[in-house]
């Protein structure tokens, strides 16, 4: 935005000072541990099939699923909101197309059919976390445990607990298929982001967001629909997650009734928070989010690459959201900027928002 | 009344926030056995001055001296090491507890097993007790009790905390004539048992009902201490405000300038109210009209308003617009039907901190579309164009963090927000509030132009003599209810607003408890 | 404008009754609670049978142990309003890392002292995010919880078996208190004592102590706790302490009952200790609760189970789904508690 007229120098200024900048900066340092390790690593070489093979190929196809929950927890989180549930609406999303498409035949009919199915089940789910926090005003984090709780279990009964595998090849294009030698699915999920970036941008959507999560008390005033605004902005979340359960199911054609988007919840607060969109609503960055996206699927692969478990990976998202909460907290914030002010009894504003 | 030495005395204290000098050179002195109201308008600096003697701010300069030696209160424990207590406006207890609970926090008789509830309740019960709040049951639950019950439960807890100095911060702002009476009781058996209080109220009866000793504040400044008999109230105003007696009589209203059309009324309302905050009123506005709130802080002015904007939902009474029947329970449906609403709270719910001058102006222009329907750019450019240049706001920079402009600044671009959305009817809270002499006579000026276009205006500030030169119409509030509603032209003065609220209810029979009068609902 | 509204007639006849009876709305809940449980109990025993006998009841206490104990835990946190996510996991990490130190030759009972210590410190750490750097409490839990569920992993993603021979089994031990016919015993653990002491204990701390009633003023409204002067910073750090610390424990007591330990235990506990918690009548929005209410909680939790395997027609899938409907249909029973409350 900033970047225009300015000359290459000020753009490259104006990109520094913005915060996902520095997830680059980890992506790039992250890329070179695993360079160290393997120096042929970043090595991208044309398959036998005409498509791009390599690990930045594996890494952009595992970002796919994780862009599309950060984008839409981007956006929850810009109204002061938290979105947990978006890992087992991946999960239903799931089990509601392997369902669909187990009795349905391998036409491109019944793939977008079902593609149509899960939009419409993960707006549904959506909806109930929108209604519960803006009609009945429950806390957002509670409201999306209960779904996140109760959707993991909705996956099994649907499945009757087994992990339903089914064939469409359409389905499956989704998520193994190329355009240009690159992987549909983060193709896909980058169309998605772009979608939803220009969405909230050329729509007055972004700014009422900001208003609403900066100020509410002045955004009422000044006549912004909050309840509207918090559905909207729940089943988007809600959709998008289902369109990442879509990848995360088509690329096996199975749906994992336990493993199937667990715990990415945290992955998307994670992405959310590197990209630069504070945890205290406000300015949002979808940018940022998609960045931040694919340093997580950057730090899983090297992860795994440099032999840790990859069940071990939670504890370093973990060292990472707590540095960048602390960057984020007043107190370290007022340490570094030594101003001198009242030493007036802080009421822990932020907790009281969140409910 | 003793003349003995003051248990508390600060002497020349200043403070200052970021920009603004809150308190220059304050003093305020309090004598055991004594009620001392601290009187002064919004921004006089009472609550800084307060939070200063709680320990809550840190003073710049200054001494505070209590009993006679000079100590550093660096934070509310300190102060109540010292034997200040304070209870605020909004009670601060734990409705979920019990009321002894609430009265003995901190304090609970302890035994070789744990608390010893049985003595711990007695204890809260003897503390009561010696408040005339023997009927209250100490098991019982708090938030079952009035709110004026709940402030005297407060008072009990600080006198288990053995307190010198009490300090009373407008605990009578929602409670009603018995209620006050109640805890004037409370207050003065405190006085007979040689507490010092400090008392800040709005209600002018009973400052006069309760005080021993008066010390007015304006504008971060020490006006003077004055014994309560020896100011009467259209005195106390004045200093209040800043401008003598005689200095105010010559203020005369400039004349009306316009002439209200006899067409019906815009907008119309009839018996609007809301319980604790405005008695039910009648309220007309006309086009091309300006109609001012006069009244002191607390009068029911912002309350009013907020209820006309919907801002709060009335309880009672009609309101018609142009003949019809008006629903307006939101500030979105108040918008749709073209009234707009500046509230005095410029910084929590005007500006939106982090967003631009260009974002802040056509917020509400926005949210009224929709936000499917953005306003093109375009049209942003051209509104944001019209009102940075119109009302002058500097920097014309409209990317800028409105945050960074000067509160005079952000004044105007709410005002522009405001005038954006094309309203019929604008209510203008403290318009000028806290701003700089130059942006305060521009947007003075703008609003008188306003209703020569044709809008209808509401305007509402502290400063009687702005409401006098503004307004056409003038309705008075006090104690949350309408006293008079005066044509503006000869004879009307800021002095005769004064007189008006200073005079309200001394020829009333109830008078002698000097109580506000309770309308029962 | 205070949040309170006032009540300013005397109450006469039906409107007393009401009055009296929203004087006891706090224990609504909870009383819902206990009526659930019986209610569980007689259909069970109805429509199954063998539910109430000794040997029932008493492996009820046995499984649910552990969650016993983290829900009385997650009590003091909860009162306090705020909440911890990382109960489930830090029991993983605790029994992962004490079965790995026994077998590799730790004295056992060190061994213990430093799961129960793990806890603490994972509390400790929760607390300083918390209440030194304001972060909100469900994403510095959150943030504990995967740390917790991530060392667990680096340490073994394999069942670690705790040797036949080890003393810590002996707390999982049955202790036959009452022989009765065939195999209608009253039985117990240690690890049931354990549960049974530490309910006691937070009761005696919530009710009986200047902490705890400092606690629940935090609940009620931390800004009122704050300038009452109540040390409102250090009980905060002690609630989250409390409750990591309690974690450390439950993981103890079920490593000891089980004789082994994963990466992968605990997995959603958080979820049943919260649900057993909000069961019992502790609103989420803290102030109000009991930790009686919470064990009660905890068993309905338990007795779910136990149905639900007796019925058999249930899928076991179905479960989570239950524990959420539970969980929500309370969540809204508070929300109107609190608003008939405020009337």
């Amino acid at each position: 935005m900033s970047a225009n007229a300015h000359g290459p120098f000020e753009a490259l200024k104006g990109l520094v000072r913005r915060q996902y900048f520095w997830g680059i900066v980890a992506i790039a340092l992250l890329l070179l541990v695993n360079l160290a390790k393997d120096p042929g690593y970043l090595a991208v070489s044309v398959g036998s099939s005409g498509n791009l093979v390599g690990n930045v190929i594996d890494i952009l196809r595992a970002a796919a699923p994780i862009i599309l929950i950060s984008v839409g927890m981007c956006l929850v989180v810009a109204t002061r909101g938290i979105d947990l549930s978006v890992g087992s609406v991946m999960v239903v999303a799931g089990a509601v197309s392997m369902e669909f498409l187990k009795g349905a035949p391998d036409t491109v009919g019944s793939g977008l059919a079902a593609i149509g199915l899960v939009v419409v089940v993960s707006a549904a789910l959506g909806a109930v976390n929108g209604m519960l926090v803006s009609v009945v005003g429950l806390q957002p984090f509670i409201s999306t445990l209960v779904i996140m709780l109760a959707g993991r279990g909705l996956a099994k009964v649907i499945t009757g607990g087994q992990n339903t595998t089914a064939t469409n090849e359409m389905f499956r294009w989704t998520a193994n298929g190329h355009v240009l030698g690159l992987p549909a699915v983060f193709l896909l999920a980058l169309l998605l982001a772009v979608a939803m970036g220009l969405l909230v941008r050329r729509s007055a959507l972004g700014l009422m967001l900001e208003a609403l999560g900066m100020d509410a008390k002045a955004a009422r005033l000044a006549g912004v629909n909050r309840r509207a605004l918090l559905f909207t902005v729940y089943i988007l979340s809600g959709v998008l997650a289902g369109f990442a359960g879509v990848f995360a199911t088509a690329s096996v054609m199975t749906v994992d009734v336990s493993r199937t988007g667990y715990q990415l919840e945290l992955d998307a607060i994670l992405a959310v928070v590197i990209g630069g969109t504070s945890l205290a609503g406000g300015k949002f960055n979808i940018t940022g989010a998609v960045i931040g996206a694919i340093l997580i699927a950057t730090l899983d692969k090297t992860v795994v690459f440099l032999g840790v478990s990859s069940s071990a990976t939670p504890a370093f998202k973990a060292v990472v959201i707590v540095a960048l909460c602390l960057l984020q907290s007043e107190r370290v914030r007022r340490a570094f900027r030594k101003r001198r002010s009242a030493v007036a009894v802080r009421p822990a504003e932020r907790e009281k928002v969140a409910a | 009344m003793s003349e003995s030495l003051p248990i508390v005395e600060m002497a020349g204290i200043s403070i200052s926030f970021p920009g603004v000098k809150a308190l220059d050179e304050v003093g305020l002195r309090l004598f055991p056995g004594e009620v001392h109201t601290l009187m002064g308008e919004n921004g006089a600096g009472k609550s800084t001055l307060i939070k200063a003697l709680t320990g809550v701010y840190r003073i710049d300069e200054g001494e505070i001296r209590i009993s006679g030696e000079p100590r550093l209160l660096g934070g509310t424990a300190d102060a109540q090491h010292a034997g200040i207590s304070t209870v605020y406006q909004e009670v601060n207890l734990c409705s979920n507890l019990t009321i002894g609970e609430n009265v003995m926090l901190g304090h609970e008789v302890r035994g070789a097993a744990g608390i010893n509830w049985r003595a711990t309740h007695r204890a809260a019960g003897e503390t009561l007790e010696k408040l005339g709040l023997g009927h209250l049951n100490p098991k019982q639950a708090l938030a079952t009790l009035p709110l004026a019950v709940q402030q005297l439960v407060a008072i009990s807890r600080s006198m288990v905390a053995q307190c010198k100095v009490l300090i009373l911060d407008e605990p009578t702002s929602s409670l009603d004539a018995n209620e006050v009476e109640q805890l004037f009781t409370v207050i003065r058996s405190l006085r007979d048992q040689g507490v010092a209080i400090l008392f800040v109220s709005h209600f002018l009866d009973q400052v006069y009902a309760i005080s021993d000793r008066l010390t007015v504040l304006r504008n971060g400044r020490f006006e003077g201490e004055y014994r309560t008999h020896e100011l009467d109230r259209a005195q106390l105003i004045s200093k209040m405000i800043g401008k003598d007696v005689d200095a105010l009589k010559s203020l005369d209203a400039k004349g009306a300038r316009r002439v209200r059309s006899d067409a019906a009324p815009l907008y119309s309302a009839k018996g609007i109210g809301r319980k604790g905050a405005i008695e039910e009123i009648d309220i007309d506005l006309h086009r091309g009209e300006v109609v001012g709130l006069a009244g002191l802080l607390g009068s029911g002015r912002t309350e009013l308003a907020r209820l006309i904007y919907g801002a709060d939902r009335p309880d009672t009474g009609e309101v018609t617009m142009n003949d019809e029947k008006a629903e307006i329970t939101s500030p979105a449906k108040a918008l749709a039907r073209r009234i707009a609403f500046s509230s005095e709270n410029r910084r929590d719910e005007g500006i939106i901190r982090d967003l631009s001058v260009r974002e802040n102006l056509i917020l509400a222009v926005q949210a009224r579309r929709g936000w499917a329907r953005p306003l093109p750019r375009r049209e942003q450019d051209a509104i944001v164009e019209k009102y940075v240049s119109a009302l002058g706001v500097r920097p014309a920079d409209p990317e800028r963090p409105i945050r960074l402009l000067s509160g005079g600044n952000q004044q105007k671009v709410l005002l522009g927000r405001w005038l954006a959305t094309e309203p019929d009817i604008l209510i203008l809270d403290e318009p000028t509030r806290g701003i700089d002499i130059g942006a305060k006579a521009e947007i003075q000026e703008y609003v008188a132009g306003l209703a020569d276009d044709g809008l209808s205006v509401l305007f509402i500030s502290s400063e009687i003599e702005e409401v006098v030169r503004q307004s056409d119409r003038i309705v008075v509030l006090k104690d949350h209810r309408k006293i008079a509603e005066l044509e503006g032209g000869q004879g009307v003065s800021a002095e005769s607003i004064v007189n008006v609220i200073a005079e309200d209810g001394l020829g009333d029979p109830s008078a002698d408890t000097a109580v506000r009068e309770e309308v029962t609902t | 404008m205070s949040t309170l509204t006032t009540t300013r007639t005397e109450p006469t006849g039906a409107r007393a009754l009401a009055k009296r009876l929203s004087l006891h709305l706090d224990t609504l809940p909870t009383a819902a609670a206990v009526a659930i449980f019986i209610g569980m109990i007689v259909y069970g025993e109805a429509a199954y049978g063998r539910i109430v006998q000794f040997n029932t009841l008493s492996n009820l206490l046995i499984n649910n142990a552990h969650l016993i104990i983290l829900a009385v835990g997650l009590t003091f946190v909860i009162l306090t309003g705020g909440i911890d996510l990382s109960v489930g996991a830090v029991i993983a990490f605790s029994s992962v890392a004490g079965v790995m130190l026994m077998n590799a030759g730790w004295n056992p009972w060190l061994a213990v002292l430093l799961m129960v210590l793990i806890g603490t410190a994972f509390g400790a750490a929760s607390g300083v995010l918390v209440q030194h750097f304001h972060v909100q409490p469900f994403i510095a839990t959150l943030a504990m919880m995967f740390l917790g569920r991530g060392l667990a992993s680096i340490l073994s993603t394999v069942p670690e078996r705790l040797a036949d021979d080890s003393p810590v089994r002996s707390l999982g031990a049955q202790i036959k208190v009452y022989d009765g016919p065939k195999v209608n015993d009253v039985v117990l653990t240690p690890g049931v004592i354990i549960a049974a002491v530490v309910v006691v204990a937070a009761f005696f701390v919530l009710h009986r102590t200047r902490m705890g009633r400092t606690v629940y003023a935090i609940g009620g409204s931390e800004q009122s706790a704050a300038l009452m002067g109540l040390p409102v910073a250090a009980t905060k750090m002690w609630v989250y302490i409390i409750s990591g610390t309690l974690s450390g424990l439950a993981a103890v007591v079920y490593t000891a009952r089980l004789g082994s330990a994963q990466n992968i235990t605990g997995i959603g506990w958080e979820l049943d200790a919260i649900a057993a918690t909000v069961i019992g009548g502790t609103l989420l929005t803290g102030g109000a609760g009991f930790v009686l209410g919470s064990v009660v909680g905890a068993l309905v939790l338990g007795l779910m189970n136990v149905l639900i395997t007796r019925d058999g027609g249930i899928p076991p899938e179905a479960t989570t789904i239950i524990t959420g409907g539970i969980l929500l249909v309370f969540v809204l029973l508070q929300r109107a508690v609190l608003a008939r409350r405020r009337e």
